[in-house]
C-alpha cells in the first residue's frame, strides 16, 4: 500500500519507578504509521478516503502492538490513539483517519473494548511529538489506567502526510495510588 | 562487582515501505534497543572505571538477543549495526565509552562471523535528549548502501544519575540506495572494511 511510507513500534518496559522495584514490568507499545494525506493542500470535502485509511490501520497497527507486546489481544488493559497532521492539512483529516472507522478493527483485536478510545490531535512539523492518552479499554473512568505514551517520529510528518498513532498497555500506571475506580470495579 | 540496574528497556522496529520512490518488495527494518541504567559513577570523579564493562556484558548479550527477536529472530537477515550511549549530566562522556565493549562484542557473538567494527556515538545530555545511531555493514564498513543513522531518545530519560545504552541492527540498506560505491556483492570480507 503506497500510502504508508513506514511504520514505527515501540516497546517501552518499566522495570524501576520512584526507586521501587516493579512486582511487574509495566509495559506500553505504541504502533505508528506515516501515511501520505490525500486531502492536503486544498479543500477536499469528501473525506472517504481517509475514513477507510483508518479503517485499514485500525488493524495494521493494533496487530504490530500486540505481536511487539507478546500477550493475546484480550490481554490488553488500556488503549488510545493520536494523529499529527502535516503543515498543510486540516484537523479534520485527522478526525477523519481517527472518528469514523478506526476504532472497529482496533477492538476486534483486543476482543473487547467497550470504552470510548481516548485520542488527541495537532497539526505540526516534521519530528514532532504527541502524547497519545491511555485509558481502560472497558471503561473510560478507571482512574489507574490514564496514562500517555509519548511518540515521536523524527522524519515526519512531512507537510502531506499524516502520523498515526495508537497505543497499548499491558497494565495500569506503576504504582497507581491516587483511588479512584480500579478495573476490579468494571461491571460491579 | 557492581550491579548493573535498569529502570526501563525499550525497543524500537522502523519498516520503511517507501521514501517517495518504488515501494520496496522486502521493506528494510531498522531495530533499536535501549536501555536506562543507573550510573555507578555519577556525581564525582573515579579513576578506575573499567570493572563496569564486565558487569555490563550479561545486560549486552541480553540486549542484543531481545533486539535480534524483535527483528524475528533470524541472524542472518541482520545487515547493519551500530551503538550508542547517552550519559545523564552527572556522569562524564567516559561513561559512555563503557558500552564499547560489552555492547559491541555481545552484538558480534550474537551475529557470528562478523568483521567490521560497530560504529558508534555517544553523548552526554539531558532528560529526553535524542541521539543518532551511526550504521554501517556489519561485514564490511564501506559498504556505500548501509550507511545510516537512526535518531532515538527515551523520553524520561537520562536521569543525572543513568545512562542510556543502545545496541541497533538493521536487516537492509536505505530504501532506495543509488549512490554506487562499495556494493555488498563486492565484499572480500577479509578486514572488516571492504
Amino acid at each position: 500500500m503506497t500510502v504508508i511510507r513506514k511504520i514505527v513500534t515501540t516497546l517501552e518496559e518499566t522495570l524501576i519507578e520512584g526507586d521501587v522495584v516493579l512486582p511487574q514490568p509495566f509495559r506500553k507499545v505504541s504502533a505508528v504509521a506515516v501515511v501520505s494525506n490525500s486531502a492536503s493542500g486544498r479543500y477536499v470535502e469528501d473525506l472517504g478516503e481517509l475514513m477507510d485509511l483508518g479503517e485499514q490501520l485500525g488493524d495494521i497497527l493494533p496487530r504490530r502492538a500486540v505481536a511487539l507486546l507478546g500477550i493475546p489481544g484480550d490481554q490488553v488493559e488500556s488503549f488510545g490513539k493520536a494523529v499529527i497532521v502535516g503543515a498543510e492539512g486540516e484537523f479534520e483529516h485527522a478526525a477523519a483517519i481517527m472518528h469514523p472507522k478506526l476504532g472497529a478493527p482496533f477492538r476486534a483485536v483486543l476482543g473487547k473494548g467497550d470504552a470510548l478510545i481516548p485520542s488527541a490531535k495537532k497539526r505540526a512539523n516534521i519530528g514532532a511529538v504527541i502524547d497519545v492518552p491511555l485509558g481502560h479499554k472497558d471503561h473510560a473512568r478507571v482512574r489507574s489506567h490514564f496514562d500517555a505514551m509519548e511518540v515521536r517520529i523524527p522524519d515526519a510528518p512531512k507537510k502531506h502526510e499524516m502520523v498515526v498513532a495508537i497505543a497499548v498497555t499491558d497494565s495500569g500506571r506503576p504504582l497507581a495510588r491516587v483511588g479512584g475506580m480500579r478495573k476490579e470495579d468494571i461491571g460491579q | 562487582m557492581t550491579d548493573v540496574v535498569v529502570r526501563k528497556f525499550l525497543i524500537r522496529i522502523e519498516e520503511i515501505f517507501h521514501e517517495g520512490g518504488p515501494v520496496s518488495a522486502n521493506p528494510p527494518r531498522r531495530g533499536t534497543i535501549m536501555a536506562v541504567v543507573k550510573n555507578p559513577y555519577a556525581g564525582r570523579y573515579v579513576e578506575d572505571i573499567t570493572g563496569f564493562m564486565e558487569d555490563l556484558k550479561p545486560l549486552g548479550l541480553e540486549m542484543s538477543t531481545r533486539l535480534l527477536n524483535a527483528l524475528g529472530g533470524d541472524k542472518s537477515v541482520i545487515e547493519g549495526y551500530g551503538k550508542g550511549a547517552i550519559v545523564g549530566e552527572g556522569g562524564e562522556l567516559e561513561h559512555g565509552a563503557l558500552w564499547h565493549m560489552p555492547g559491541g562484542h555481545a552484538m558480534r557473538a550474537l551475529l557470528g562471523d562478523v568483521k567490521a567494527i560497530v560504529p558508534s556515538a555517544k553523548k552526554v545530555g539531558g532528560v529526553g535528549a535524542n541521539i543518532d545511531i551511526p550504521i554501517t555493514h556489519i561485514h564490511a564498513s564501506y559498504v556505500r548502501s548501509h550507511f545510516d543513522a537512526i535518531e532515538v531518545n527515551v523520553p524520561d530519560a537520562p536521569r543525572a544519575d543513568e545512562i542510556v545504552l543502545i545496541l541497533s541492527m538493521t536487516t537492509g540498506s536505505r530504501v532506495h540506495a543509488r549512490v554506487g560505491g562499495l556494493a555488498v556483492s563486492d565484499i572480500k570480507g577479509e578486514d572488516g572494511l571492504r
